[in-house]
Order: C-alpha cells, then sequence, then structure tokens
C-alpha cells in the first residue's frame, strides 16, 4: 500500500502547493516567484474575463498588469486565479492571490473586519436594475410586488433589501450563487427584475437570449466604490497596488498615454517628469524601480485607456465615463499628487 | 487481527522481548496514534488562529444576533421563523433549517411512495409495465442528480406562463413562473376545537389498538381497527368541524401588478429541486424494495396459503414483515442521502440550510469556519439521530435468533 | 379389464396437439403478459399511454425537429424548435478540455487513451497481467498523468489548472477520487476491524463524519476554509483543495465497502493466519485482503459511478467540469436561443448516463461471475 500511497502523496505535494507567499513582505515573495497572482472575477465581460484565446482581460486585470509593470518591468508577469464571490476573501486573507481585483465593493466591515485593504477604486459604480421591455416599467419605484434575481453575498442582495424597505415596497428575492445563474434565471422568466452593479447589468445583457428586450431603470440605488483589495498589515504591498492605480489615473491627467509616453519622458513638465522617474526617485520609495509608472502606461495604459478599451462606449458594454470621469471633467476620479 | 493472550504461565510470557509482545505494540502504536490525531488537531486549530488573528478576521459567534439585513423567498421557514429583513442572522439560521427539514421530509415520504411503486412494477408479470420502470429506473439512477435538478428547474421554468398568463386549475390554485399560488386557511374563532378533537382522535386510536389487540389474543376475534383509526383520526375532527359550522376562511391569491399576492405559494426552486430529489431517490428505494421481495423465498407464502391465510393478511403479516428487515437498513442509508442530496438547493436558490446559512450568511459576514462547523454539526445531528432510530427500529424488527 | 380385448397397441408417439390459438405466440405472450386480468389490461393501455404521451417529444427534440449543422444561433432558430446539435459540435472541444490550450490537447489525448486503454485490460477478466497492469494505472499512470496535464517539465509548457475544464476535470476528480480513497479506504476500514480501541475509535468517526455531512459542505470547506487551516505560506491550487476534499470524501465510503468484504471473510481464514504465524500484515497482505477486495469488486465500481456522478457538484464551487463547461456555454451570446440549454442538458445527460451506464453493467457482470457458487 505504501507503493500507492507515496507517489500520490509525491504528485499531490508537486500539484498543490505552490511557494509560500502569505508572509508580510508580499513584495519579496512576488519578486522571488517571479510573477503576481491575481484573483478575478469567474467571467465578468469588461472587467475580467477571457476571450475566445483564453487570455483575461478587463478593467480588473488591467490593474494587475499594471501592479505587475511595476514591479517587474513587465505586465504580463501575472496569474490569474478566478474566485466565486463567496471565495475571494478567503483566497486573499490566505495568500492564495497577491491582489484581489475582482469588482469587490469597498464598505467599511470589509475593510475592518476581514483583514484586508481596499486600496483605492478603479470603477465607481452603483447598482441597478434590468427589467423586460414588455412590462412597461420605466422606474425602481414601480416595481412593487416583483420578483428579483440577484447574487448571494454580495452588497446588493443588502442593498435591495434596503431600498424596498425604505420605499415601503414588497419584493420577492431569488438569490444564486453564481452570476451565470441568475442570468440564466432572469432570462427564463423566473424575475421580473435583475439587480446588480450597473456596470455588471450591462455586461450581464449580452448574455441573455435577446438583450434587446431588456433595459435598465435609470435609478442607481446604491454607492459600489468597486477596487483592488491587498491582505491587512503589508505596508509596502498596499503602496504599490495603490500607486500603480493612482499613476494611471495622474497618467490620464496629465494627457499622459501610451502611444506619447516616450516623447513626454523627455518633456520638461516637472509632474510628467516624476511620474515618469525621469526626476526623482518615488519608485524606490515603494521598493520597486523608479521607471515604475512610465512601465505601467506603456505596457497597458492611463486609467482613460483602460476605461475605453474595457468598458467605454466603443466596447460591447458601451459605458460612457460618467461618475468614473477624471474631476477635471466632473467626475469622481481623483488621484493624489506624485510629489 | 486479535492480539494473542498469552498462552502459556507467566514465565513463559515474561521472556518474550518487549519489542514483540503484541500488548505493548498495540499500545505503542495506539499512543504514536493519539499523539498524531492530536498534533494534526492542535495544528490545524492554531493554525487557523494565528491566520485569524494576524489578518485581524473577527472570529466568535456573536454574529448570530446581529441583523441581517437580507430577504429571503417566501417559504414554510419564512413562515415559522416570521423572517423579515431586521431579524437576525440566527433567524436566518432556523430558515434555512426548517427548509432543510421540509424538502427533506416530503421528499422521504413522497420517495418512499414512489420508489415502491417502481420496485413493485419492475417485478410485475406485466412485460410493458416492468420494461418501462426499468428504463425509467436505469435512466434517471444513471445521470446526475444536478443535472436533473438543473434540467427541472430551468427546463420547466422556461415552459411555465408569466404571471398574467397564469394556468388556472380551478378552486383558486393557480401555476405560472413564480410558483403554485394557493388559498391559504384562515383559523376563526372556535378552529381550536377542531384541533382538539384530532389530538382525542389520536389518543382514542392508541387506545382501541390496545385494547382490539388484547381482545384477539383472548378471545381470537378480530376487530376493525384501520376503519375505526380512520374514523376516530379524520372523520371524528371533520364532523366537529361541520357541527361549529366551519370555522375556517381562506385568504385567496389574487393578481396584483407584477404577481399574485396573499394566499399560499410555493416556490419553483421547492418544486424543482423535490421533483428532482423524489425521482433521482425512488429509483434506488425501488432496487432496494425489488431485492426486498426477492428476498422473501416463495415458501414463506406457500406455507401460508397452506395454512388457509388469504393472500391479504399473507402479504402483510407473512411477507413484507420479513422483506421489510431485508430493506430498511439500505432504506436508511437512502433516507440519508436525500437529506444529504437536499443541500443542492445552493444551486438553484432554494432557501435551505447550505444556501442561506453557509451561503449567504457566510458571504455577509465573512466568517467562514464558524459558520461551516455549525453546519457540518447540523448535518451530522441529523445523520446520528436518524441512525440511532433506525438501528431501534431494525434491532425490534430483527430476527429473533436462538 | 383383461388385456385380451386390447384391439389396438400404440407403438409410436401422438404427435402432440398445438395448445390453443389463444395461449400461444405474439397473442398468447401477449395475453399472458398484457391481458391476464382486467387490472392489467388498464395497466398496459395506461402505460403505453405513458409511451405515447412521453416518447415522440423526446424523439421530435432530439432527432426529427433537431439542427445537425448550423453556424450560429441564427441556423438553429430558423431549425425550428428541436435540439441545436450544431451548437454541440460547435463547443464540443471546450466540453471535453475546457479552456486548456488548443494546441496542447494532444497531451489530454494521450493521457485519456493510456486511460482507456489501461482501464479495458484491467475490467476484462481474461486478459492476464491483471498485477502489473493494476500497479501501473494505480501509481505510474497518476504520476504519468500529472507530467503530461500539468507540464512545466521536460520542455513541455506548463498549463494552469484554472484553465482545465470539460470532461478532462470531471475525469481527473473521479479518477483521483477512486485512486486515493481506495489505499486509504482500505486503511480505515482495517482500522475499524482492529482491534485496538483508539485505532477503532478514530477509523469510526473519520468514516462516520464524512459519511455524515453532504459532499457540498466538503467542497465549501476544501475552497473557503481548507486554506485558514494550512500554516502561513502553504497555499494549495483550488483544483488540488477540492481533490483532497473528494477523496476524503469518498475514503469513507469506500472504507465501508471494504469492511464489507473483510466481512465476508471466514474466521477461518484469520485463524489459518495465525497458526501459520504470520504478522498483521502480512496476514493482511497475503491473506485476507486479496479475497476481500476481489468480493467487493462490484462496489467499488458502485462507489465509482457515486463518485463520477458527484464530480457535478464541483461547478458549485467553480470549477468548470463537463456539467459547468457545458453551462458556461449556455451564455455565449453566439449561440444562445431558446433551445440552447436544453440541448446543453441532454448532451450532459446523455455524456453521463454512457460512463455510468457501462459501469453499473460492468458492476452487475462482475457480480455475477463472482457469485457463480451461489447460483442455482
Amino acid at each position: 500500500m505504501k507503493k500507492i500511497i507515496l507517489p500520490v502523496l509525491f504528485g499531490m505535494a508537486a500539484m498543490g502547493v505552490s511557494a509560500p507567499s502569505a508572509s508580510a513582505a508580499t513584495l519579496d515573495d512576488v519578486k522571488a516567484k517571479g510573477f503576481v497572482q491575481c484573483g478575478v472575477s469567474q467571467g465578468l465581460p469588461g472587467f475580467s474575463n477571457t476571450n475566445d484565446a483564453g487570455d483575461w482581460t478587463g478593467i480588473d486585470v488591467d490593474v494587475c498588469r499594471a501592479v505587475a509593470a511595476a514591479v517587474f518591468g513587465d505586465a504580463s508577469l501575472v496569474k490569474y486565479t478566478p474566485l466565486s464571490a463567496k471565495e475571494r476573501f478567503t483566497a486573499l486573507q490566505s495568500g492564495e492571490v497577491d491582489v484581489l481585483s475582482r469588482n469587490t465593493t469597498w464598505t467599511m466591515s470589509r475593510d475592518t473586519s476581514l483583514g484586508l485593504n481596499f486600496t483605492g477604486v478603479n470603477y465607481y459604480d452603483g447598482q441597478g436594475f434590468m427589467v423586460r421591455n414588455s412590462l412597461g416599467v420605466t422606474s425602481a419605484l414601480q416595481l412593487d410586488g416583483a420578483s428579483i434575481c440577484t447574487n448571494t453575498g454580495t452588497t446588493t442582495e443588502l442593498n435591495v433589501a434596503d431600498y424596498f424597505r425604505a420605499n415601503n415596497m414588497d419584493y420577492e428575492v431569488v438569490a444564486f450563487e453564481k452570476a451565470d445563474e441568475v442570468v440564466q434565471a432572469y432570462d427564463s422568466g423566473r424575475c421580473d427584475v435583475y439587480t446588480t452593479d450597473a456596470s455588471g447589468l450591462y455586461a450581464q445583457r449580452l448574455k441573455l437570449t435577446n438583450p434587446g428586450e431588456h433595459s435598465v431603470l435609470p435609478e442607481i440605488i446604491s454607492k459600489e466604490p468597486l477596487g483592488p483589495v491587498v491582505r491587512h498589515g503589508d505596508d509596502q504591498w498596499l503602496d504599490i497596488v495603490k500607486w500603480s492605480l493612482n499613476a494611471m489615473i495622474n497618467a490620464e491627467e496629465m494627457g499622459v498615454t501610451s502611444a506619447n509616453v516616450d516623447d513626454m519622458r523627455n518633456g520638461d513638465n516637472p509632474g510628467i517628469k516624476r511620474l515618469l522617474g525621469t526626476e526623482g526617485a518615488f519608485g524606490e520609495a515603494i521598493g520597486v524601480s523608479n521607471d515604475w509608472a512610465y512601465n505601467i502606461i506603456k505596457q497597458v495604459g492611463n486609467y482613460g485607456e483602460i476605461f475605453e478599451a474595457n468598458v467605454g462606449p466603443d466596447t460591447e458594454l458601451g459605458i460612457s465615463r460618467g461618475v468614473n470621469a477624471l474631476w477635471t471633467n466632473g467626475g469622481l476620479q481623483y488621484a493624489p499628487p506624485i510629489r | 487481527m486479535a492480539a494473542q493472550e498469552p498462552v502459556g504461565d507467566g514465565a513463559e510470557t515474561a521472556r518474550v522481548s518487549l519489542l514483540y509482545d503484541p500488548k505493548v505494540r498495540a499500545l505503542v502504536a495506539q499512543v504514536a496514534l493519539i499523539l498524531l490525531v492530536i498534533w494534526l488537531g492542535y495544528s490545524m486549530v492554531n493554525n487557523t488562529l494565528v491566520n485569524l488573528e494576524k489578518q485581524s478576521i473577527a472570529s466568535g459567534f456573536g454574529f448570530l444576533g446581529t441583523t441581517a439585513g437580507f430577504s429571503i423567498a417566501p417559504t414554510l421557514g419564512t413562515f415559522i421563523v416570521d423572517y423579515a429583513e431586521e431579524s437576525s442572522y440566527g433567524s436566518a439560521f432556523y430558515v434555512g433549517l426548517f427548509n432543510t427539514l421540509l424538502v427533506a421530509f416530503i421528499g422521504i415520504i413522497l420517495a418512499t411512495i414512489w420508489g415502491f411503486i417502481l420496485g413493485v412494477a419492475r417485478l410485475s408479470n406485466n412485460w410493458v409495465i416492468a420494461k418501462l420502470s426499468t428504463v425509467y429506473i436505469e435512466t434517471l439512477r444513471n445521470i446526475p442528480l444536478l443535472l436533473q435538478i438543473f434540467f427541472w428547474y430551468f427546463a420547466v421554468l422556461r415552459s411555465l406562463p408569466n404571471p398574467r398568463e397564469s394556468v388556472e386549475f380551478g378552486a383558486n390554485i393557480v401555476l405560472n413562473t413564480r410558483g403554485l399560488f394557493m388559498p391559504r386557511p384562515l383559523p376563526e374563532a372556535g378552529f381550536g376545537w377542531v384541533s382538539i378533537a384530532i389530538l382525542i382522535g389520536l389518543v382514542g386510536t392508541f387506545f382501541m389498538r390496545r385494547w382490539a389487540h388484547q381482545r384477539q389474543e383472548s378471545t381470537g376475534e378480530q376487530f376493525p381497527v384501520f376503519w375505526t383509526s380512520v374514523g376516530l383520526i379524520v372523520g371524528f375532527p371533520i364532523l366537529v368541524f361541520l357541527v361549529l359550522g366551519m370555522p375556517l376562511d381562506w385568504q385567496i391569491p389574487e393578481l396584483r401588478g407584477f404577481n399574485f399576492r396573499g394566499g399560499m405559494v410555493i416556490i419553483p426552486e421547492f418544486m424543482s429541486l423535490l421533483l428532482a430529489l423524489v425521482l433521482y431517490t425512488a429509483t434506488f428505494i425501488a432496487e432496494i424494495v425489488r431485492a426486498g421481495i426477492l428476498a422473501v423465498s416463495h415458501g414463506q407464502s406457500e406455507a401460508a396459503h397452506a395454512l388457509g391465510v388469504r393472500s391479504g393478511p399473507t402479504l402483510r403479516l407473512v411477507v413484507i414483515p420479513q422483506a421489510l428487515r431485508v430493506i430498511i437498513p439500505p432504506l436508511t442509508s437512502q433516507y440519508l442521502n436525500l437529506t444529504k442530496n437536499s443541500s443542492l438547493a445552493v444551486a438553484i436558490a432554494y432557501p435551505d440550510l447550505v444556501s442561506v446559512f453557509a451561503g449567504t450568511v457566510l458571504n455577509q459576514t465573512g466568517q467562514a469556519v464558524e459558520i461551516l462547523l455549525i453546519t457540518l454539526a447540523v448535518y451530522l445531528t441529523i445523520s446520528i439521530v436518524t441512525s440511532v432510530l433506525m438501528n431501534w427500529y431494525n434491532a425490534k424488527m430483527s430476527l429473533v435468533e436462538r | 379389464m383383461s388385456n385380451s380385448t386390447l384391439s389396438f397397441v400404440r407403438t409410436t408417439m401422438e404427435v402432440a396437439k398445438a395448445p390453443p390459438a389463444s395461449t400461444v405466440g405474439v397473442v398468447g405472450w401477449m395475453r399472458k403478459n398484457l391481458f391476464s386480468s382486467w387490472i392489467n389490461t388498464a395497466l398496459t393501455l395506461f402505460a403505453i399511454y405513458l409511451v405515447w404521451i412521453i416518447v415522440p417529444p423526446i424523439l421530435d427534440f432530439t432527432i426529427f425537429n433537431a439542427t445537425w449543422t448550423a453556424d450560429d444561433r441564427e441556423g438553429c432558430l430558423a431549425g425550428g424548435h428541436g435540439a441545436c446539435w450544431a451548437y454541440v459540435e460547435a463547443k464540443f472541444g471546450q466540453f471535453i478540455y475546457g479552456r486548456y490550450p488548443v494546441e496542447e490537447r494532444w497531451r489530454v489525448n494521450i493521457v485519456f487513451a493510456i486511460m482507456a486503454i489501461g482501464t479495458v485490460t484491467l475490467a476484462i477478466p481474461s486478459v492476464p497481467y491483471k498485477k502489473w497492469n493494476a500497479i501501473f494505472m494505480l501509481v505510474i499512470f497518476p504520476i504519468l498523468a500529472f507530467f503530461l496535464l500539468v507540464g512545466g517539465y521536460f520542455g513541455l509548457h506548463h498549463v494552469e489548472t484554472p484553465l482545465w475544464g470539460g470532461l478532462l476535470v470531471t475525469l481527473v476528480v473521479a479518477i483521483t477520487g477512486i485512486v486515493v480513497s481506495l489505499p486509504l479506504g482500505v486503511l480505515f476500514a482495517l482500522g475499524r476491524r482492529s482491534e485496538m480501541p483508539v485505532v477503532r475509535m478514530v477509523s469510526i468517526i473519520f468514516i462516520e463524519f464524512w459519511r455524515g455531512v453532504p459532499l457540498i459542505t466538503v467542497l465549501f470547506m476544501a475552497s473557503v476554509m481548507l486554506p485558514l487551516f494550512l500554516p502561513e505560506g502553504v497555499t494549495f491550487d483550488k483544483l488540488m483543495r477540492v481533490l483532497i476534499g473528494v477523496a476524503l470524501f469518498s475514503a469513507a465510503y469506500m472504507a465501508e465497502v471494504v469492511r464489507g468484504g473483510l466481512q465476508a471473510i471466514g474466521k477461518g481464514q484469520y485463524e489459518g493466519a495465525q497458526a501459520l504465524g504470520l504478522p498483521y500484515w502480512k496476514t493482511m497482505n497475503l491473506i485476507i485482503l486479496p479475497q476481500a477486495l476481489k468480493l467487493v469488486i462490484p462496489g467499488i465500481v458502485n462507489t465509482f459511478i457515486g463518485l463520477f456522478k458527484d464530480t457535478t457538484l464541483v461547478l458549485i464551487v467553480g470549477l468548470f467540469d463537463l456539467l459547468g463547461a457545458i453551462q458556461l456555454s449556455f451564455t455565449d451570446p453566439k449561440w444562445s436561443t431558446p433551445m440552447t440549454s436544453h440541448t446543453g442538458y441532454v448532451f450532459a445527460a446523455f455524456g453521463f448516463f454512457i460512463f455510468c451506464f457501462s459501469m453499473s453493467r460492468y458492476s452487475i457482470f462482475m457480480e455475477n461471475r463472482l457469485h457463480t457458487g451461489h447460483k442455482r
């Protein structure tokens, strides 16, 4: 029997146990293993989804690529772990992933009692409702008595409860474990309403049998700031992820794009020089090379570019910048200066 | 293998080296095992505590008293617990528990009935019936239950009409994608007497049966026990109900806005889960029943006929008791399987224990360890209680060997 | 009564008269098996009615109204309300390999081929070299398969497990479950029958714990709780965690099957071994287990069937097995029609049925082979 057990154990050990990664110095571990392990969703178009070739794309995925670009100077050194809503926090807590970039809403309890730190917001979202056009509903306030399909274990489930109670309306909730099942049930007519983050509604609508027969109601009933998350207690890694995101937003504000970054680097705007590492030693302060932001923008793009490429008006999702525009354009995206 | 008892006198055993003494070896092995288990348990608990503390993750069972804030689809559980958004996570746990028990209980009853019918049908001398049930059994038992649940849920859901085009069955019963709507009975003053009548019927039946049994033992005369029981348990309460002028009102479901309101509803998640569980488990029960019936030899019923016992009592008094002895143990494990399989509810959003508690509550609180421990404990308790009951029943039924 | 009055003595057999027309042939068979009484007649008619309302729609959907070739959803929508087999054809690669890179799929094919040959030769009783074959399948094959599938060595490109899917994952979970649970199950079965109280207690607790909880909670445990149990810095791949959960779970069921076999071995066998002075492990290895394991082959196959069906549960924790891969494909806008999900489920049901039904036939065949002594 030992003959059988030993090889199996050996096989198990060889297959599953990866290098230590949960210790305090995440940066050292990441450098040692040579890639960033990134937790993403199980498939949400525009945010983190695989294309036909099996490559991950999306605005959340680009955050991971930016971190890899900052650390290694190579945005491709990322490995992705698709996670369900239920698994995502444990996976991060236990060190299975180095950064969680999975359309996760920043809430106080998550930030404080789960051993996690939110590093910023890469997409300001809000919860919305989608209904069939044939119902003739034009406002969420007409939804009294409706059946609502949603995901379990998300903030949306709580928001919808708050909203209906606040407006003194009746409703019946049908909560599924997986996003695809919610879509399938809604498509089968189990519910009148499908609720999730507004961006998600646009993304999931593509999966319906007849996307044209459904529309998203104007009401946004909650604040859903979505952002990358890291483990509590590793400030250096927190800084790297936080500033990778900030660098992209700052770059857009300064007009630095992946196309013009080489020219801009040789210009003489001091702010841009600080960003791109030709002045000061901002990269060294967070433990990476000084051209970290240059690598991010060159290989991934600035915030505006990743937005347009993944969720913007020219994509299947067709979402306008809205609150995700820069603060200078009346939006909420505002990054502290690099100085 | 048996640890050998020392055979010779004391002097002989003393000569055996301690290394080869089976008792010493057994002791060492067991101590080593205990140490291993303790070490495993300790390191697991320790790792967990270290991990939790290091990452300042909340722990403890205090969350059970916190407000849940989410809603649960209308089921018997939410009705019994009177659950609303402002209830606690603890109430959500009870909702899940009741819903699990409900689907398991009804599922067991229906699967038993359907399984017995199928099992007998497969043994039928009617060729079409026998073949039909064989094909049914062989097909359904070889397709994963989860697939069947999905099929019944998503495929059937698509074929149901929307609320505005509901199918009406008369008596205010309607069916649509939101479920099966029925009038809800509203007891009025005086209905309590009917419950008391049922209670009296039950107690009366118990004493009547004892009396009839004693009378048959002493005089040999038989008493129509079955029909008297029916009369006492069903007839008497109905009589009381009629005499009191039918103190029961019905709340009728009616279409308002998106959906029917009022009345009782059986949600489609419950129906499809129940349907899949019953149809699937019944195939296994059918095979058990078939084996049980085949296990009773023909000689038994022939002997009973030779003694002049008619075929009804032969079946009731000779064949079934012996078949049950073979049927009960595997039947118990099917009941447990059904109960455990009901946890697949999580895939189609029926709010059972796993779906509500190990699903939603776990997600909202993030306290995976505590929640999964409670969930496991519940299932283990159900298993143990069922096993104990069935062992007791089994012992009562088993052959008294002389 | 005297024999002299006998005028005729038959010397040859009279040709037997044909039985009444109503008891032979198709009519007789029908009378006996279908219409022997009015209840039977009613049942027969009812059954025929059932077949009439169930079978034609199924055939219509799967064959007569089905669309066999189409380029996308339009083709299937135009074809009527039957199954859209073109969609299955288009997605077939995904159903079998998941997102395993196309240029690396030959590695999966090799593993499938070795497995098929090994299993078939192992299953046919008359093929020789059973022992070597079993050692190959239980020891060498898993290692080989591991290196082939995961890669990263010998110049093979590394393929991460999140890319695995479809039938590949179903088979990996089921086979790993059985290969690991068999030795573990034997150990715990022996433990449960041990004379040592502590060993027995530990085995009973282990077995009853896993048998008492639903697999889905075990999978949840593996996916959200196991990471917290491990010392800091040790993490497992998700597929790996699920495999551990499935292996422990099926080990408990396997232990009960093996225990059944152990109980069927006569006391004389143990006593004989003792009389020869064989120590415990030798007794087990040489005398008891070979007999017991042979007896429980049908039970092992049945456990495997159960395990095979249960692999579908991994989709709940987000792995894409055959059913998961099929479900995932429903959301592809290119193929989404009202018939897509039905088609997918029918295909999945058919796939699982083929595997499970043939295994259950095999188990019955082995059972009959093993029970020759008791047959009358």
